[in-house]
């Protein structure tokens, strides 16, 4: 689904990631995790073009889509993206919130896309704050919220950058039990976090990267079992 | 001359209270009209501002350092005596549009610091959606920039009006002008010139109140 061919991205003299090559296929949980710095959250960020590649290949669903005449916006729709700090619009209610992106890009009517924002708020019970403002809501509801936003363009691919970093500790919980039920539904998902547990529980993959590379990659269990890699050894040794 | 007898002869004797009426609206209009042409200028010049094109950009930053180096007396003469010289047109057109282009070029600076005031996640939650560049600016960016903007966009209203007063330089009966005017005819300057102070802190208190109340509005997200 998607396919990372020689990705390379740096900031000025600054080289974050290195000739990377990664394949994501439908319905793959894959965790990222890594110190900071070591170019997850930039990695994660390439895909939908949110940083531009200084070098290589981002084919999604049979396109590249970092070429001149990709037409990124229509590629996005297929790519939700949730973030840190939750980024929910301040100026619009919950309900609208969720709703603009389809309405404007006239994928769904208004009624059709209120009715669609109540049933995703429902499944998340959170149906009763539609008419709030952001404002008004903890963190861990806004993060529930943000994932209902993406959500609501029925994405193809869920892109999750430190889903839960900026949360209290107590919120933490809820959010992942929204990405688990996600998960469990067969969505295709990227998650760079600091989860270990989230990652041992749900990921189909796990993705070790320092330096700007992928430095060791495997199956949970053998991921966290048996380490390979002495950075990756002596990461988790730190974490764990 | 008792305080009563010196009021009636310069604002109301020899029809001077007509005089006073028509040189507010002048001003009035002035500030009115140059207010919309600058708010307009200042919000397409402020895209250009923030825009990826190079050439726009460059228009927008020529516009703003040549109107902001010049004074506004200067720029007014020059509209007056040379851009509209050879057409004969209202005098006070040509002054809506002088102080127009020139509130417009404080107004890009103005809007231009609204629109990156807003948080850059905003943007990135927008294109990720799906929105294009543009459609993020109007529909997320720039509600929230105008939040931001309000006080600083009542700041330039307010000056505005006070810088209208100069309209006199190119021989328009603003308030200030016939203020002067009366004071010349009736060799008081203390009752003329009063009132027209008075008049415009009238105005500005009355648009600091206004705004203030919509500024209050417009808070209503922030309060959830």
């Amino acid at each position: 689904m998607i396919e990372v061919k020689g990705l390379s991205k740096s900031f000025g003299d600054n080289l974050v990631l290195d000739n990377i090559n990664e394949t994501i296929q439908k319905g793959e949980k894959v965790v990222v995790i890594g110190p900071s710095g070591s170019g997850k959250s930039t990695f994660l960020r390439c895909l939908n073009l949110l940083e531009q590649p200084t070098g290589g290949e981002i084919w999604f669903e049979g396109q590249q889509i970092n070429k001149k005449d990709a037409d990124i916006n229509a590629l996005r729709r297929k790519m939700g993206m949730v973030f840190q700090h939750f980024n929910l619009f301040p100026h619009l209610t919950v309900l609208q919130n969720i709703t603009i992106a389809p309405v404007t890009l006239k994928l769904q009517s208004e009624e059709e896309a209120n009715e669609n924002a109540m049933r995703l708020l429902h499944r998340i019970g959170l149906a009763d704050k539609a008419d709030t403002y952001p404002s008004r809501l903890s963190g861990g509801q806004k993060q529930r919220i943000a994932i209902v936003r993406a959500l609501a363009m029925n994405p193809d691919v869920m892109l999750f950058d430190e889903p839960t970093s900026a949360l209290d500790p107590e919120m933490v919980g809820e959010v992942l039990e929204v990405m688990k039920e996600l998960a469990a539904d067969g969505m295709t998902m990227v998650v760079v976090t600091h989860e270990m547990g989230f990652a041992r529980e749900v990921a189909t993959r796990v993705l070790f990267m320092d330096g700007g590379h992928i430095v060791e990659q495997n199956t949970p269990q053998e991921f966290f079992e048996h380490p390979k890699h002495p950075r990756l050894k002596e990461f988790l040794s730190k974490v764990l | 001359m008792n305080i009563l007898e010196q009021i009636y002869q310069c604002l109301i004797d020899k029809g001077r209270w007509q005089l006073i009426l028509e040189g507010l609206g002048a001003t009035l209009t002035i500030a009115a009209g140059a207010i919309v042409i600058g708010t307009v200028i200042g919000a397409v010049m402020a895209l250009c501002r923030v825009s990826d094109n190079k050439l726009l950009r460059g228009i927008s930053l020529v516009y703003i350092t040549v109107i902001r180096g010049i004074p506004m007396v200067t720029q007014l003469m020059i509209f007056a005596y040379i851009i509209f010289a050879p057409v004969r047109m209202d005098k006070v057109l040509v002054a809506v549009i002088a102080f127009g282009i020139n509130s417009g070029a404080y107004m890009t600076e103005i809007m231009r610091g609204g629109i990156q005031g807003v948080d850059p996640g905003q943007m990135e939650a927008g294109r990720s959606l799906g929105l294009s560049k543009w459609q993020t600016m109007f529909k997320i960016i720039l509600p929230q920039a105008v939040k931001n903007i309000l006080p600083t966009y009542t700041n330039e209203f307010i000056v505005l009006i006070k810088e209208t007063s100069v309209a006199g330089y190119v021989a328009i009966n603003d308030l200030t002008k016939v203020a002067d005017a009366i004071r010349n005819a009736t060799f008081n300057a203390w009752v003329p010139l009063l009132t027209a102070a008075a008049i415009y802190l009238l105005l500005t208190i009355g648009l600091t109140k206004l705004f203030s109340l919509l500024e209050r509005r417009m808070a209503r997200s922030d309060r959830g």
